[in-house]
């Protein structure tokens, strides 16, 4: 069946496609498999799935624009929380200060490379990652139709925020500072306040995102690879 | 209501877990490429019990140095003192302190172990074909994949801590060996919970019924 319809690799390529199914409302639950039919919802209302209360789909009310102004703030709280001194410790006399990024230098400098690097990845670079693919998503889907590079970051996008951990970091922090406390006078940074208001705002801007308005909009993975290929023919005759 | 419960899987369609089409594979085929956003597709995640399984022990063997050896060496004036996890939440407790500790204890020693438990528990009633408490499996299964991240909790703890006290010649605090297990821990309970497929523990009743 495969191989009969043509020779050339570039024909087999576009084999792999699966065949979309016609009837765009019906869907089926990621968590138990479920096929269903989304309603129609107004904004603020939530379908979920009924054999396993999965929530499959929330309409947002302005999402894209909602999501870009978060994004926004989100990048510039995370600059000021990665730039200017988070914690300070002060004991007789003496002062020592540092940032998120200083946390995972010391680690490494002490040879626990191994951690220093989950640090930095979890603290600092998903972070990035997740704002910084948000923002490109949202200014891609301007265009029209969406090109497909912002699915190829939507698609990764789950993975950066399983893996940023800001809040996570937030309490480790102040469970720090309280055990500090007993030692010295622990000085509260201005990245702390930063980092405390990060939190906040990158749950809003998850939450005010609809990644499914996005996907109704993209250009199709299949129709970009048989656009490459008629390209790739045309200049192949043209030689 | 009458209708007996169709699956994607039944119907042969296969779930986008990226962009959420369905779609229907090449005849003869088991996988293929979501034709929206690319993303390869399969009926279930491939080999999710065994890469679950593989992640799951490797995070309880790494359990164990993980709870003996020390997070922190302490060394001030008078001499070196290690802490490990449990000895860190014992130090916390004290008449303010004594909820900080208590976050620690619970996100350190008591969701890892948790966790570990869970996916195990998980794992065994999917091969046993289980269809009873799906409902509560699967909720089970999305509080572990909640929960799982808090456990950094004490990673961060002790790289600030570490990172804040260097008194020298005073005190100062380095990170120790059980540091590393631990985090490989969290990584490893992380991984597990990713690889798991939730609509395994459904498919029993699949099964059973037809």
């Amino acid at each position: 069946m495969r191989n009969s319809t043509g020779g050339t690799t570039e024909s087999i390529d576009l084999l792999m496609y699966n065949q979309p199914i016609a009837d765009r409302s019906l869907v089926s639950c990621p968590h138990c498999d479920l096929l269903q039919r989304l309603p129609d919802l107004a904004p603020g209302a939530a379908a979920r799935c009924p054999r396993c209360n999965f929530e499959l789909w929330r309409p947002r009310t302005d999402s894209l624009n909602r999501t870009l102004a978060l994004t926004i703030a989100a990048a510039i709280l995370y600059i000021v929380a990665n730039t200017v001194p988070m914690l300070g410790l002060s004991v007789v006399g003496r002062e020592a200060f540092t940032t998120v990024i200083g946390g995972a230098q010391h680690l490494w400098d002490d040879g626990s490379t191994t951690v220093a690097i989950l640090v930095l990845f979890t603290a600092v670079l998903a972070p990035a990652l997740q704002i910084g693919f948000m923002l490109a998503i949202v200014i891609g889907t301007w265009r029209d139709p969406v090109p497909g590079w912002v699915g190829f970051l939507l698609r990764h996008h789950g993975t950066t925020r399983t893996w940023s951990m800001i809040e996570v970091m937030m309490l480790g922090v102040l469970v720090a500072l309280t055990k500090i406390a007993d030692y010295a006078t622990v000085i509260p940074g201005l990245a702390l306040f930063a980092l405390g208001a990060l939190v906040f705002v990158l749950a809003g801007m998850q939450s005010a995102f609809d990644p499914r308005e996005v996907w109704e909009r993209i250009e199709w993975a299949q129709t970009r690879a048989e656009r490459k290929l008629a390209q790739e023919r045309a200049s192949g005759f043209a030689s | 209501m009458n209708a007996p419960a169709l699956t994607a899987m039944q119907q042969g369609l296969q779930n986008c877990e990226a962009c959420g089409l369905l779609s229907r594979p090449a005849p003869g085929e088991e996988e293929g490429e979501c034709p929206r956003c690319g993303q390869s597709l399969d009926f279930r995640k491939p080999a999710s019990l065994q890469r679950t399984w593989a992640f799951l022990m490797a995070a309880a063997i790494c359990y164990i140095p993980a709870n003996v050896l020390p997070v922190l060496t302490t060394t001030t004036a008078t001499g070196t003192e290690s802490d490990t996890i449990l000895q860190g939440v014992i130090l916390l407790w004290s008449p303010s302190g004594w909820p900080l500790s208590l976050i620690v204890l619970f996100a350190s020693i008591m969701i890892p172990s948790a966790k570990i438990i869970a996916l195990a528990y998980l794992l065994i009633t999917v091969h046993r074909r289980s269809n009873s408490n799906s409902e509560q499996r699967v909720r089970l299964y999305r509080i572990v994949e909640f929960i799982g991240r808090w456990s950094m909790v004490d990673v961060f703890v002790d790289t600030f801590t570490a990172a804040l006290i260097q008194l020298q010649p005073l005190m100062s605090v380095e990170p120790g060996p059980g540091l590393f297990f631990f985090a490989a821990v969290v990584v490893f309970t992380m991984l597990a919970a990713e690889s798991f497929d939730p609509r395994l523990i459904w498919d029993a009743d699949e099964f059973d019924g037809g």
